[in-house]
């Protein structure tokens, strides 16, 4: 982990709630596709968790969904500086991906999986995606995972665009050696119990502080009591008592 | 040179400032990102006999200058934390420790203090006859004077290292509480736990704790700690320890005024993990402004004149 000041360099508007923030500064911490970072909002009293989308040397790329008071904020900003705890909590374990992993994202639980995308096609696998969103105007990220060498399959829930339902729905035909997860946790029990292989989800939970110190996150696992902050937010399939 | 120094119930600290207890972990995990031997001291987080998973989630909740937690004292039990925590906590820190403990019985309380006993490293006891998120449990000792004696008595007979008891704020007379302890045996008062409240989100009409009632804490609780720690101090002729709301190198000398000996802060770590250890860097200067040259002048210095 990490303490520093970060320049926002962009914050633009991908759909009418999803916008795409980059920042200037110190990356080094961030080691793991699947990590977050804390940021501090000006005039709130707790910082934000927010998964890392993309990153190289110089540059934080966030993605975020305005859903309350502190998002709506960080909404507004367009130049400044923001003060970021980087590099928390385990990220997706690559290793495990065998030849041709899948990824599964709904809604604003697809941003981390970008990263991950990234870094399992630089190990040569062949990797499919399945976005899934409730109508076609919420798609976001679309273009950009097509883009990295990705198969993309879309799903909405009202059928405007892709496959009409659910990411599970997308599931049923496709193969694969493992999964890696991410979205609301419906979603995830789902993909848990449709799912023919091993894999990994990534967990939210309201954070006091992001970084292991007041067990505000915990989850009881298979494995006893962990924190979504510091042993997750990513866990093993095996490790989830669902 | 400003001298940092104090006195805590015979034990003399490097400097005032001690991560509060809940906040801090067993320590050992910051000591991945700055030296803790540069603390005072640390409060560990509250133990009891039996392991704790403690509240569901949520278990956190935002408020104006504050935040509310009802994580329910999930700790690993009084046994492990001797045979896993502490010996973690040793390979970096080596100071006394403050060992905070909460029970839901005046045996539970003796008996995790009694196992305590054995680990040298602990030179305080802080009773913590406050927690307000247990039901049926810490509450109701903290918040009427007999039972608050109780307590301290019993573990005045289980140990011969200070103890500290420390209060809840949510009772009308807090001084009243503070005397009955310290005619009990306690050598010192730490003050103050958490501020009952609640959140209710109105999207869904339903309290955002899944426990309904968390703890207060934060900037927001300052002044009514401050308060406290004032009337206390005056009180009882033990040393206080004053919490609540501290983020700042001059809260620490505002809180040193009201009275307290030595001060805890909280919930600043949770926003800043560096928040003690700046502090700690800022307290010379902040007293060198107001020319003192001894921190242990501006205890009780409001009290005077
Ligand atoms: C590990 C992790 C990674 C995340 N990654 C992303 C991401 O990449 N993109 C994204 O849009 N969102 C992400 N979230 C969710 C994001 O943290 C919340 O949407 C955000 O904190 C809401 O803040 P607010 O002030 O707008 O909402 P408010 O409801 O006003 O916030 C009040 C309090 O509740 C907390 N809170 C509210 N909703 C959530 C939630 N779903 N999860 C955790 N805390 C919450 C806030 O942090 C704040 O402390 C992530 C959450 C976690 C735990
Ligand atoms: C997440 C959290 C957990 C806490 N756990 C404990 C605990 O286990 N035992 C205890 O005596 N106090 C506990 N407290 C109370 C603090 O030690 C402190 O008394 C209080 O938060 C006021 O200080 P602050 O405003 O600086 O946070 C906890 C506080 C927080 C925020
Ligand atoms: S949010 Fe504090 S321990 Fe996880």
């Amino acid at each position: 982990m990490k303490q520093g000041t970060f320049e926002i360099t962009q914050n633009r508007h991908l759909t009418d709630a999803i916008l795409e923030m980059r920042l200037k500064g110190d990356t080094s911490a961030v080691t793991v596709p699947g990590q977050f970072v804390e940021l501090a909002l000006p005039g709130f009293f707790l910082r934000r968790p927010i998964s890392v989308c993309d990153r190289n040397e110089a540059e934080l790329v966030l993605v975020y969904k305005t859903v309350g008071k502190g998002t709506e904020a960080l909404s507004k900003m367009r130049t400044g500086d923001l003060d970021l705890l980087t590099g928390l909590g385990n990220g997706y374990d690559v290793s495990a991906s065998g030849k041709e992993p899948l990824l599964i994202g709904g809604g604003v639980g697809i941003p981390p999986l970008y990263l991950l995308a990234k870094e399992l096609l630089q190990e040569g696998k062949r990797v499919q995606v399945i976005l899934g969103f409730n109508k076609e105007e919420e798609i976001f990220y679309e273009k950009e995972f097509k883009d990295l060498g990705c198969e993309v399959h879309l799903t909405t829930v009202d059928g405007s665009k892709g496959v009409k339902g659910f990411v599970t729905d997308a599931m049923t035909d496709l193969e694969y050696t493992y999964f890696y997860s991410c979205g609301p946790l419906p979603m995830l029990r789902a993909v848990f119990k449709q799912s023919k292989t091993s894999g990994q989800f990534s967990l939210e939970e309201r954070m006091g502080c992001g970084f292991g110190a007041c067990m505000g996150c915990s989850i009881q696992t298979a494995e006893g009591t962990k924190r979504v902050c510091r042993e997750g937010p990513v866990f093993r399939k095996e490790e989830l008592p669902w | 040179m400003v001298d940092l120094h104090v006195d805590l119930c015979g034990i003399e600290l490097s400097n005032p400032v001690i991560p509060a207890s809940g906040t801090f972990g067993y320590g050992y995990e910051f000591a991945q990102w700055y030296d803790i031997d540069i603390l005072g001291s640390l409060s560990f987080k509250g133990t009891t006999r039996e392991p704790r998973y403690g509240n569901p989630t949520p278990r956190i909740a935002e408020c104006p200058s504050g935040m509310l937690n009802a994580v329910g004292l999930q700790n690993p039990g009084v046994e492990k934390v001797l045979s896993e925590e502490m010996p973690k906590l040793k390979e970096h820190f080596h100071k006394p420790v403050m060992a905070n403990v909460s029970g839901f019985s005046v045996e539970e309380y003796v008996t995790t203090v009694s196992k305590l006993e054995r680990e040298d490293q602990i030179g305080w006891y802080e009773i913590n006859i406050s927690c307000p998120n247990v039901h049926g449990g810490g509450m109701s000792f903290g918040t009427d004077p007999c039972q608050a004696a109780a307590v301290t008595e019993a573990v005045r007979k289980a140990t011969k290292k200070p103890i500290l008891i420390k209060l809840s704020p949510n009772v009308t007379d807090i001084a009243e509480i503070a005397r009955a302890c310290e005619a009990s045996g306690a050598d010192g008062i730490s003050l103050i736990n958490t501020l009952m409240g609640m959140r209710i989100d109105i999207h869904t009409g339903r309290p955002i704790l899944k426990n309904v009632t968390g703890g207060l804490s934060g900037p927001a609780v300052f002044p009514v700690a401050l308060r406290m720690v004032y009337q206390v101090s005056q009180a009882v002729k033990v040393p206080v320890v004053g919490m609540g709301g501290i983020t700042t190198a001059e809260d620490v000398v505002e809180m040193m005024l009201a009275g307290a000996t030595a001060v805890e802060v909280g919930a600043a770590n949770l926003i800043d993990p560096f928040a003690c250890k700046k502090i700690i860097e800022d307290l010379p200067g902040v007293l060198e402004g107001i020319g003192v040259k001894d921190i242990k002048e501006v205890i009780g210095g409001s009290h005077r004149g």
